[in-house]
This record gives C-alpha cells, sequence and structure tokens, in this order.
C-alpha cells in the first residue's frame, strides 16, 4: 500500500500508547507544533491491557490543561485504530491535519513570530 | 505521607504576573511519592508556565529545579546562589516548603503551587486517602486500627451517629462511615465488647487546638 | 439609628458615653447577676456581659444580658468566636435581638489554654473583623453570610474591642481601621494605664478619621492593689502598666490601696475627656467591682447619665 497522508506530520514512536507523556504533549506544544494526537489501538485490543486508556484519559487531562491556557482543546486528541489499517491511519492523519489547517496556526507559535 | 492538590493553573499564571525570572521548586518528599510536586511535576508546570509566556509573547524565563526536601534547611540552603535571583519562586511541596523558603529567602516571593489537603496514604496508583489528622494522642488500637478522629466527618469517640446508612457516612456516599468499618473490624477480632467503653471527652491539647506545636528532642539537639 | 440602643442615642446626642461590665457568674445563679446589675443602675448607658471570659465556663453571655434588661439595664452582649462556627454565631444574634439585646460587642476571645478547660477543641471559623461584617451584613444587607433572606433582621449596634498597647504597636490603629471598615459602630479599648502610649495611639486614630467613623471609649479598670497592679503587669498580654501606678500604690497604707486605684482612674478619665477629643466616652470595667464603678463615674463628674 502506498498511503498518502501529510509530510508535516512528524511521528514519534512508543511502544504502547499508555507510555504516552502529558510532558511529551505539553513539549510538542512548548516547541511549536500546531496539534498533537495520540494514535492508539482499539479499544479492548491493548497488549498491555489498558494502555490506550489511559493514554485517552491523558489526553482528556491535556485538554483541560490547554483549555486554562487559551489553546484550544481541540488541538491534542486521541484516535484508536489498529496496526492493520494503513488506510484509517491515513485518513486520520488528513482528517486532523484539516482541522488543524482550520484552526490555523498554535497561539504559542504566532507570539512568538509578533 | 502528606498529600497535596495542584492548584488550578489560572491561580498560578495570576499569581506570577510581571514576574520576570520564575522557578518552580519541586521536592523529592511526601509531594513525590503523591505525584504532586516531584520533578515530573516540576517538569510539566514549568512546561505549561513557559507555554503560557511564550502565547502571552514573554520572556519564558521558567526554570525547573527539585531538592531532596524543603522541609529541612540543609537542604533549603542549596538554592543560596541562586534563589534571589529569580522573581518569583512557586514552590511544590506542601505547605512547609513556602515558608521554610520564603524564611531562608527573605527578599523572593515565594508562591504556594498546590494545595496541602491531608496525611494519608494511597490506596491504588492515583488514589489516596486521608487516614491522620495529628491529633497528636494516637488511639486508634482501641478501634480496631481505623481513626474515627481523622475518618469519621463528626470526630466522634462514641459512634455511629444516627447518620450512618449502608456503611456510609450521611455527608456523602462516597464517604464510608467509618464507625461502622470499626464495628464490624472489632466484632470480627472478638473485641466489640470494648466498644461498650464510654469514652470520655479527649484533651485536645496535643492538637492544633492547644496552639501551634514545636517537637524539642533533646537527645538529638545539637 | 442602627438599632436604636441607648448607647447609640448618648454616642449620637454628642454625650460622653460610660458603659459598664458585668461578668455572670460560673453558675445559674441569678440573683448574682441581679446584685451586680443593680451598683450600675443609673451609673452607666449599658452594660458589657462578658461571654466565658478567660475562657472560664460561666453562664451564658445572652441569658444575661436578657437579666439585665429585665431589671432595667441596657446590655452590650459579648461574643467570642473561639466557641462558636458562623451557624451558631449567626443564630445567636438572631436569638438575642429577638429578646431585645441591641447592642454586641464582637471579640475572638482569649484562648482556651487561659481557660478552666484548656483541652477543649477550639472553634475560631471566623475571627473578630469577620463577625463583624458579618453582622453588619445581616443588619444593613438583610441576609446570612451565604447571601441568603433572613426573615427578620437583627437591628444590632455593632462593638469591637482594640488593644493599644499590644504589638507591633503601630499596627494597632490600622487594625482598628479594618474593624471599623468591616462595620464597627463603637469600639472599646483594653483597659488602659500607660498615658502617654494611648494619647499617641488616639492621635494616629484622629490622624487617619477613624474616630469621625466610629465611637472611641476608652478602657478603664481600677487598680484594687499593687498586687494586682503587678500580676496585670506581669502575666496578662497585652497589657501596660507604667511602674509609676505600682509606686503609687505602694505608697500608700493597704487598706487605702484599693481608693487610690479609684483616684488613679478618675484622674485618667479626666485627662481623657478633657484633653483627647477623639475618645467619645470610657468603659470602666471594675472587674468583680462593680459595686465601685459609681465612685468613679461620679469622681468623674459623669453623673447623672443623659436621659436620650
Amino acid at each position: 500500500m502506498r498511503l498518502q497522508y501529510p509530510t508535516n506530520i512528524k511521528i514519534i514512536q512508543l511502544p504502547c500508547s499508555g507510555r504516552v507523556d502529558i510532558l511529551h504533549m505539553l513539549k510538542s506544544f512548548e516547541d511549536g507544533a500546531d496539534g498533537v494526537y495520540v494514535a492508539g489501538c482499539m479499544e479492548g485490543d491493548c497488549h498491555f491491557l489498558t494502555g490506550n486508556f489511559k493514554a485517552r484519559r491523558k489526553v482528556n487531562y491535556l485538554k483541560g490543561v490547554l483549555a486554562a491556557l487559551g489553546i484550544e482543546p481541540e488541538r491534542v486528541e486521541m484516535f484508536n485504530m489498529s496496526s492493520a489499517e494503513g488506510p484509517r491511519f491515513a485518513q486520520v492523519a488528513r482528517e486532523f491535519t484539516a482541522k488543524i489547517k482550520e484552526l490555523g496556526p498554535s497561539p504559542v507559535k504566532k507570539a512568538k513570530a509578533a | 505521607m502528606i498529600v497535596g492538590d495542584s492548584k488550578p493553573l489560572e491561580e498560578i499564571l495570576e499569581m506570577i504576573q510581571g514576574k520576570e525570572k520564575v522557578l518552580v521548586l519541586g521536592c523529592r518528599g511526601c509531594v513525590t511519592v503523591c505525584n504532586v510536586g516531584g520533578e515530573k511535576e516540576v517538569g510539566i508546570l514549568a512546561t505549561m508556565l513557559r507555554i503560557a509566556r511564550k502565547k502571552a509573547g514573554l520572556a519564558p524565563t521558567v526554570d525547573e529545579r527539585t531538592i531532596e526536601r524543603q522541609c529541612d534547611p540543609e537542604y533549603i540552603e542549596e538554592l543560596a546562589e541562586v534563589a534571589e535571583g529569580y522573581d518569583a519562586i512557586i514552590s511544590i511541596a506542601c505547605g512547609v516548603g513556602p515558608q521554610f523558603m520564603s524564611e531562608r529567602y527573605p527578599k523572593v516571593p515565594v508562591y504556594p503551587g498546590i494545595n496541602t489537603t491531608f496525611i494519608g496514604g494511597a490506596l491504588e496508583h492515583g488514589v489516596w486517602s486521608e487516614r491522620c489528622q495529628s491529633c497528636g494522642n494516637c488511639l486508634v488500637h482501641n478501634f480496631g486500627g481505623l481513626c474515627p478522629i481523622a475518618r469519621c466527618s463528626k470526630s466522634i469517640m462514641n459512634g455511629p451517629c444516627g447518620g450512618s446508612a449502608n456503611k456510609k457516612c450521611e455527608i456523602s456516599p462516597d464517604v464510608d462511615c467509618i464507625w461502622h468499618l470499626i464495628v464490624e473490624k472489632m466484632a470480627g477480632m472478638g473485641r466489640l465488647k470494648e466498644l461498650e467503653r464510654v469514652w470520655p471527652v479527649k484533651n485536645w491539647i496535643t492538637s492544633r487546638d492547644g496552639g501551634p506545636r514545636k517537637r524539642v528532642r533533646e537527645d538529638l539537639k545539637q | 439609628m442602627k438599632s436604636g440602643s441607648n448607647l447609640e442615642k448618648v454616642l449620637a446626642a454628642g454625650h460622653f458615653a460610660v458603659t459598664g461590665e458585668l461578668g455572670p457568674p460560673r453558675g445559674n445563679n441569678v440573683e448574682e447577676v441581679r446584685h451586680k446589675a443593680h451598683f450600675l443602675k443609673g451609673i452607666v448607658d449599658s452594660v458589657n456581659i462578658t461571654d466565658n471570659q478567660t475562657a472560664v465556663v460561666r453562664m451564658a453571655s445572652w441569658a444575661a444580658s436578657k437579666i439585665l434588661i429585665e431589671e432595667g439595664l441596657e446590655p452590650n452582649y459579648q461574643m467570642v468566636c473561639r466557641d462558636r462556627n458562623r451557624i451558631a454565631l449567626q443564630s445567636d444574634i438572631l436569638g438575642a435581638t429577638a429578646l431585645g439585646i441591641k447592642n454586641v460587642l464582637c471579640l475572638s476571645g482569649d484562648h482556651q489554654r487561659f481557660g478552666d478547660h484548656p483541652e477543649a477543641k477550639n472553634v475560631y471559623d471566623l475571627d473578630s473583623i469577620q463577625l463583624i461584617a458579618a453582622f453588619k451584613k445581616m443588619r444593613d444587607d438583610k441576609v446570612f453570610l451565604n447571601d441568603k433572606e433572613l426573615d427578620g433582621a437583627p437591628g444590632i449596634f455593632i462593638g469591637a474591642a482594640a488593644n493599644p498597647f499590644a504589638d507591633p504597636f503601630e499596627w494597632r490603629v490600622v487594625r482598628m481601621g479594618k474593624k471599623i471598615t468591616a462595620g464597627a459602630d463603637f469600639i472599646q479599648t483594653q483597659c488602659i494605664y500607660n498615658m502617654p502610649k494611648f494619647r499617641e495611639f488616639v492621635k494616629m486614630a484622629v490622624d487617619q478619621g477613624l474616630t469621625e467613623q466610629c465611637a472611641l471609649l476608652a478602657g478603664i479598670t481600677p487598680l484594687k492593689s499593687v498586687g494586682m497592679a503587678k500580676y496585670m503587669a506581669k502575666f496578662v498580654p497585652g497589657m501596660d502598666v507604667p511602674e509609676e501606678h505600682i509606686k503609687r500604690l505602694q505608697g500608700v497604707d493597704k487598706k487605702k490601696q484599693g481608693d487610690e486605684g479609684i483616684k488613679i482612674a478618675i484622674e485618667m478619665i479626666h485627662e481623657i475627656r478633657e484633653t483627647m477629643p477623639g475618645v467619645k466616652g470610657v468603659h470602666v470595667m471594675a472587674i468583680e467591682w462593680e459595686h465601685r464603678a459609681k465612685e468613679i463615674v461620679e469622681g468623674a463628674g459623669l453623673l447623672p447619665r443623659p436621659v436620650v
């Protein structure tokens, strides 16, 4: 499969979405990312049983943090997909990129440029 | 351990408004164990603050540091070289931290980054529960090892009160009626008879009611 | 008029006010209250009824206040924050005003470690300044602390205390100002013995305009003996008894020390009245010496009391 997905996405590989940390996501925003999403396994399919549920809770927590910082909470999301679903991976990448483009550059970056 | 909660980010941002150089100071004691004031949380809070400042177009000088304990002058002393170079220090230790810091470094405003909530323990990862009210005169062995002072909403010594229902306290279905548990526990140990004793009034002098407390150990004093 | 109490009217009419003090008994001895009250009738404009003073258990202040009303005197119902939370404080002021009490004095209260039940838990849910504000809110806005409407608001003349001799000295006037901002209508001071220091305190209060916003009554307690003077100087926190008073008492025969103490009190009242226009009255605390209050007030030329 030669699936196309936006080139602006930087992928950080983790052994499990449960390994994702608030700090990983925060640092991305600090360093200028316009959006961050976590791609985890389908619910119920976690090799470590609950890793993807934990990831979702962290993402939800971070949404609250972003709101408190005056940054759109939609800039961070959690998606579930199977590793066998290449097309879904590409589709999510396109959709999320489109959504972030709609939101525009991160307010963190905008101020820096100004 | 002493358990705390992070203060809302908005409150912290308001505290440090207009302060250029900020230090977030963690503690490797209790607050590290309850995941609210250790090195990790220092990183998270400092990053949040830097993001907020970048967003506002301000110089994002928010440094990070974590010391062994903020309740010990010898570790507080480690900051002697740097402390007064900051316009604000956010201590994310229990309430002792900001006080020890501002006593030692009176020129720097020190702000509490967490709310100290109680003395308790972890029930599971991410869940803590109050166990002790530091009344200064421990009696738990009389109550099956369960403290009615800290864990009964009314600190009743001859309980349970009339508000106990389905093992829960009248204030909330989320709060156990500790007296129900005490009765069950003592019954299970065959010691129910002991609870028939009418407990006389407690001496609260050893508690906070007797005024701020201080302990001097002559055998240890230098 | 806020409460229309005698004290409020006396002050409003511009008279130099005189208040007294009565400590309820350590039991339910009603006759004792009536007996003490009778010494103060016609001598003072209103009488402070202490609330478990020095944290020693006594008859409830509201009850002794009610007995005073029956005896034809006006009480200043003292309330301390030590023993009651906001629920009880608000409830008690409603009950007290329902019984005809019109003046209240808001205090933090002596810590129970001074008293006869040092093992007690304390409350201090509110402090004295918050209590003043709570009562003002109930009276003026007709709502509880939680903003819920009252079914009948307490008309009350609100008092507070100030100690010009506690530390830090410079902060004392500021703190009194906070009480006035919170809503105090009158202030009674701690017993005054150190006149120069009190004069300085009054000057600062006058300079800050505080004596215009609130009636300041100077606390006067006659020294009964050398022993009492020494005890107060040494053991009562925030009390300033200059050496000269002790020497003056030592200079007279032991049996005459009480008379000398009363003389000193009278001289102080004269001095305050004649040289400190910021002070609107005196609060005569003849502790367990109610029967001699008349000598002091009369000696100071403050009898008869105005009828307003």
